[in-house]
C-alpha cells in the first residue's frame, strides 16, 4: 500500500527522508518554513563520524550510514547530473589527539569500548600521530586514529539529496510555514494546515531540525527536540596542511554534556575548497544567534593549542547554527506515540549529516512496515529516557 | 562626561567628531586608514606631505580645518589602523595596528553613544575580462592617485555610471594618464532631465555644482571626451588589459547590436555607483530599509538607542551630505537634538542634498538589464572564481532558492572578500532564477560577523588582562 507524505523541513533529514520515500513509490510533498539547506545543514562540518560515539544504538546507526554513504556519494551524483556541484564525499579518516597523560588514559579507554564495538580505533603514541598530522603540536601524548571518519559538503548534499527527490516526484514547496494540523471527519491527523493553504496527506513527517519541537506541538504531537547553538570558524584559503579531521580529546566528553553553559571541543580539518574548519562550541541559549567572541576565542584558543600554525592564519567568517538535540542526545525516527500519521526524524544534534541516510532507510522501513536494519526502538519517540528527561524539563 | 565613540573618519565621521566635541562629549574616533579623512579626503601620508593636496581634492580646506581642530583637543582621542571586527552587543571589538601588523592591540570599547560612519565600497559590476591586471575600481585607482600618485595606465578608460566618474578622470589625469574617454551609460536626454527639472533645488546646492562644473572644465582643457549612452562591455588581453569594447546601451543597460567598437589602452576604470558598508551597522542590529541602507529619523538615530548613522550608509550622497548628516548625529550622539538652534543649517544642507543625491540616483541608478552584456565565461567571483556560467547551471540544477544555500553550492562569495566585490551582482544573477524574481531567505551579502579578517592567534589572546581591555566609560 503506497501513500502520501508530507516532509516538514528541507534540510539533509527531510530532503533524505524524501528521496528515500520518494523512490520506494510514496507521494511525497516537503514544505519548508524558509528555504532549502537554509538553516543547520548550512551552519556545520559535514562530519560523517564513528570517533566520537561510543559503543550503543548512535554508533550502530551511524556505522550503518557511513556504509550507506559510501556507495550513495556517487549514487547521487549520477541521480543529479554533472551541473551539480561534487558533494566532496572524502573518507579523510580522523585523529583526536590526547595532551596530557590523563587524557590519553580515557581516550585510550573509551577506544577500547569502541574497538569491541566493531570500530576500526588504532592507537597512536604521539610520534606516529604527528607523522600521520605533521602540524599536530608537539606536545600532544598520544592519538587514535579512526580511519572510517568521513566528510561531506553538507548543504550541497542537501541539496544533492533534494534534487534527487525532486527527480524521484518529490514536490518541493519553500516559503511555506505549517500553521496547524489537518483534521478529518474522524477526527484523525489527515495533513497539514500552511501559510499557503491546506495540505492533505497520509502521514506527516517532522523532519524541522531545531524547531523539530515546536512543528510537533502545531501538529498536536510531543516531541522533546530543540536548539543547541554552536560557532564554526572559516579560514582564508591555504596549501593543504591539515590531511585529516583532527580533534582534541574533549570531544567525547561533551557532545553527551548536559552542561548548560558554553563549551567547546576543538575540531579542525582541511576543506576541497582549501579553507580550513575550526570547530566548535556548544551552548544552550534558545535560538539566540547573535555573536559571541566568547565564545570564539575559546574555540579559537583550543585549536592552537592543538595546532600552533594557526596562529598566523586568518579567520575570514563565523557560522553560527543551532543543532536539533533531544534531551537524551539520541536521535529521535518512529511515529508519536499518541498522534496516529505522525511521525519524526529529528534530534540528531551534531551528527545528522553522517546520520541522514540512515535516518531515511530507517524512518520508510518503520513506514511501509517492514523491519529496520538497525534496531528502531532505541530511537523511538515514546521510549522511556525521553519521556524521563521531557518530565523533568517541563 | 558622556563619551561618543565614532566609526570611520571620512566626511561624516569628521564632522561628527567635530559637532560632539562642541556639544560637550568626549570622543574617541576609530579609523581603518593610516590617517583619517576617508576614500574621499584621501592623501599622502603626513611623513611624505605634498603641497599641491588642495590640487586634487574638494573642500581640502574643510578637510583641514576639521582635522586640526580635532587633532588639537585632547578630549578628542584619534585611532588611526583601527580594526573593528566584531560588535557584540554594545561591545565594539577593534584591533589596531598595520594589517599585516604582528602584534596588533586588541581593545573593547564600550560607549554610551556611537556614530556609525563607515561609507560606502565602490561598486563594479562584472563585465567579460573584468579580472585581467590593469582593470581597477573608479575608487582605486583615484586612491592610488591621490594617496600615492601613482597613475594606473598610460592610455585609460573610465567606464561605468555617476559622477564621481568625473574627479576620477581628473586625478588620473593629474597623475599622469591620458585618459582616452569616460563612457557614462546613462543617457544624455537622462542626465538633461535630471538636470534642468526643478532648477530651483539646484541653485541651492552651489557647492555641488561649481565641483561638478569644475571637473567638466577640467575634461574641456584636457579634451577628455566623455561619452553618454555608452558602457564598456567587454575587456581583452593576453596577460593584462590591452584593448577594451565599448557598446551603445539601451535604457535598461542592454548593449545594442553592432555598436561594439574596440579601443586600445592599458588599464580601464570601472565604476557603477557605491555599496554602503554596512556589516558594522549590522553587526550593531541596526534595521536595514528597504533601499538595503540604514535606516535613520530626524536626528540620523538608527533603530538600536544609543546607534546613530550619517554619511553613505544612510543613502549614498556626496560630501556635503554626509558632513550635514555627520554633524547632526555627532551632535544628537553628545545629547542634542536635531531642532537646535545651532543645527538649523546642517539641516538645510541635509534636505538639499538629499533631494540631490535622489537626482544623481535617477539619473545614474543601474539598469537592470545589464547582465545581458554578460557571456557564460565571465567570471563573477574574482576570489573563487565562479563564472556566470557556473552561477546559472547550478541554480537550474538545484532549484535553490536561499543566498546561503546558492552561496555554498556556488561558492559565490565565499573567498577572501566575503562578497564585497560581487555580493549584490551575485544576489541579483541568482535572484533571476527564482520567481518573484529574488531569493527567498532574507539573507543579505552585506551581513559579515566577522566584520574583517582577524588572525586565529589573535582571537585566540585572552583579554583578561587590564592593560588590553580599553572601556570607554558608559553614562
Amino acid at each position: 500500500m503506497k501513500g502520501s507524505v508530507i516532509i516538514v523541513g528541507a534540510g539533509i533529514i527531510g530532503a533524505a527522508c524524501a528521496r528515500t520515500l520518494s523512490r520506494r513509490g510514496l507521494d511525497v510533498t516537503i514544505v519548508d518554513a524558509g528555504a532549502s539547506a537554509g538553516a543547520t545543514s548550512s551552519s556545520g562540518e559535514g562530519n560523517l563520524l564513528v570517533s566520537d560515539k561510543g559503543p550503543g544504538a548512535e554508533l550502530e546507526l551511524a556505522q550503518h550510514s557511513l556504509r550507506l554513504w559510501r556507495t550513495l556519494a556517487p549514487t547521487l551524483e549520477s541521480e543529479i547530473g554533472r551541473d551539480f556541484p561534487s558533494v566532496e564525499f572524502e573518507r579523510k579518516g580522523g585523529i583526536v589527539a590526547a595532551l596530557d597523560a590523563q587524557q590519553s588514559q580515557a581516550l585510550d579507554l573509551f577506544a577500547d569500548a569502541q574497538r569491541r564495538a566493531g570500530v576500526d580505533a588504532q592507537r597512536l603514541s604521539a610520534d606516529e600521530a604527528r607523522y600521520l598530522e605533521p602540524e599536530l603540536s608537539p606536545a600532544i601524548s598520544s592519538g587514535v586514529y579512526y580511519p572510517e571518519d568521513a566528510q561531506v559538503q553538507p548543504t550541497i548534499a542537501a541539496e544533492a539529496f533534494l534534487a534527487s527527490a525532486r527527480a524521484a516526484g518529490t514536490r518541493v514547496l519553500v516559503n511555506t510555514v505549517v500553521t496547524g494540523p489537518l483534521i478529518d471527519a474522524d477526527g484523525k491527523l489527515a495533513g497539514v494546515v500552511t501559510s499557503s493553504g491546506n495540505l492533505a496527506a497520509d502521514d506527516v513527517v517532522v523532519a524541522a531540525g531545531p524547531w523539530a519541537g515546536e512543528v510537533a506541538q502545531v501538529l498536536g504531537g510531543t516531541l522533546s527536540v530543540g536548539p543547541r547553538k554552536g560557532f564554526l570558524l572559516v579560514t582564508s584559503r591555504m596549501p593543504r596542511r591539515i590531511f585529516h579531521k583532527v580533534y582534541d580529546a574533549d570531544y567525547v566528553g561533551a557532545v553527551g554534556s548536559d552542561n548548560h553553559d558554553l563549551q567547546t571541543s576543538t575540531v579542525i580539518e582541511s576543506t576541497a575548497s582549501g579553507t580550513v574548519l575550526i570547530g566548535s562550541s556548544r551552548q544552550n541559549v534558545g535560538f539566540d544567534s547573535g555573536l559571541d567572541v566568547a565564545a570564539l576565542r575559546k574555540i579559537a584558543a583550543k585549536a592552537v593549542r592543538l595546532m600552533p600554525f594557526l596562529l598566523e592564519t586568518s579567520v575570514i567568517r563565523a557560522y553560527c547554527g543551532f543543532r536539533p538535540f533531544a534531551r537524551d542526545h539520541v536521535p529521535v525516527i518512529g511515529p508519536d506515540p499518541a498522534v496516529p500519521g505522525l511521525w519524526y526524524a529529528a534530534g540528531h544534534e551534531g551528527a545528522g549529516i553522517g546520520l541522514a541516510p540512515a535516518t531515511a532507510e530507517m524512518l520508510a522501513s518503520l513506514m511501509l512496515g517492514e523491519s529496520p536494519a538497525v534496531a528502531a526502538a532505541p530511537f523511538a519517540p515514546g521510549r522511556a529516557p525521553l519521556a524521563d528527561s521531557l518530565a523533568r524539563t517541563t | 562626561m558622556k563619551t561618543v565613540l565614532i566609526i570611520g573618519a571620512g566626511p561624516a565621521g569628521l564632522a561628527a567628531a567635530a559637532a560632539a566635541r562642541e556639544g560637550g562629549a568626549r570622543v574617541v574616533l576609530l579609523d581603518s586608514a593610516e590617517d583619517v579623512g576617508g576614500q574621499y579626503w584621501r592623501h599622502l601620508p603626513a611623513t611624505r606631505p605634498a603641497r599641491n593636496e588642495s590640487l586634487l581634492h574638494h573642500g581640502w580646506s574643510t578637510f583641514r580645518s576639521l582635522r586640526e581642530r580635532l587633532e588639537g583637543d585632547e578630549l578628542c582621542e584619534i585611532v588611526t589602523w583601527a580594526h573593528v571586527w566584531a560588535i557584540e552587543d554594545r561591545n565594539i571589538h577593534v584591533l589596531v595596528g598595520e594589517p599585516d601588523g604582528t602584534n596588533r592591540d586588541a581593545r573593547v570599547y564600550n560607549a554610551a553613544a556611537v556614530v556609525m560612519a563607515t561609507g560606502a565600497y565602490d561598486r563594479t559590476l562584472p563585465i567579460p575580462g573584468w579580472e585581467l591586471p590593469g582593470v581597477f575600481t573608479a575608487g582605486g585607482a583615484q586612491a592610488l592617485a591621490k594617496g600615492e600618485r601613482i597613475a594606473v595606465g598610460h592610455r585609460v578608460v573610465v567606464g561605468g555610471a555617476g559622477p564621481f566618474l568625473l574627479p576620477v578622470a581628473e586625478s588620473l589625469v593629474v597623475a599622469g594618464s591620458t585618459v582616452v574617454g569616460v563612457y557614462e551609460a546613462s543617457h544624455a536626454r537622462r542626465l538633461l532631465g535630471t538636470w534642468t527639472t526643478r532648477p530651483w533645488e539646484l541653485a541651492r546646492t552651489a557647492s555641488k555644482v561649481t565641483e561638478m562644473l569644475g571637473y567638466v572644465s577640467n575634461h574641456v582643457r584636457h579634451r577628455i571626451p566623455y561619452v553618454t549612452g555608452r558602457a564598456v562591455t567587454a575587456i581583452q588581453g593576453a596577460d593584462r588589459v590591452e584593448s577594451v569594447t565599448v557598446s551603445a546601451i539601451d535604457r535598461s543597460w542592454a548593449p545594442i547590436a553592432g555598436t561594439q567598437k574596440t579601443i586600445d589602452v592599458d588599464a580601464v576604470c570601472l565604476g557603477h555607483g557605491f555599496t554602503p558598508r554596512l556589516e558594522l551597522p549590522i553587526a550593531a542590529g541596526c534595521r536595514v530599509n528597504a533601499r538595503r541602507f540604514i535606516e535613520v529619523d530626524e536626528d540620523q538615530r538608527t533603530s538600536v538607542a544609543g546607534v546613530f548613522a550619517a554619511g553613505e550608509i544612510t543613502g549614498i550622497g556626496g560630501v556635503d551630505l554626509a558632513l550635514a548628516e555627520g554633524a547632526i548625529a555627532g551632535h544628537v550622539a553628545a545629547g542634542g537634538a536635531a531642532s537646535d538652534m545651532q543645527m538649523r543649517q546642517h539641516r538645510v544642507r541635509r534636505r538639499r542634498f538629499r533631494q540631490f543625491a535622489a537626482r544623481i540616483e535617477s539619473a545614474h541608478g543601474i539598469g537592470e538589464n545589464w547582465s545581458k552584456w554578460l557571456t557564460d565565461e565571465t567570471i563573477i567571483c574574482r576570489c573563487e572564481e565562479v563564472s556566470f556560467g557556473r552561477l546559472n547551471s547550478v541554480a537550474e540544477a538545484s532549484q535553490a532558492t536561499g543566498l546561503r544555500s546558492l552561496k555554498l553550492l556556488t561558492r559565490a562569495g565565499l573567498g577572501i572578500c566575503q562578497g564585497r566585490v560581487c555580493g549584490r551582482s551575485v544576489e541579483e544573477l541568482l535572484g533571476a532564477h527564482v520567481p518573484g524574481g529574488r531569493l527567498i531567505d532574507g539573507v543579505s551579502s552585506d551581513r559579515r560577523p566577522i566584520a574583517t579578517p582577524i588572525r586565529l592567534g589573535e582571537l585566540a589572546q585572552e583579554l583578561d588582562n587590564p592593560a588590553h581591555l580599553e572601556r570607554t566609560n558608559t553614562k
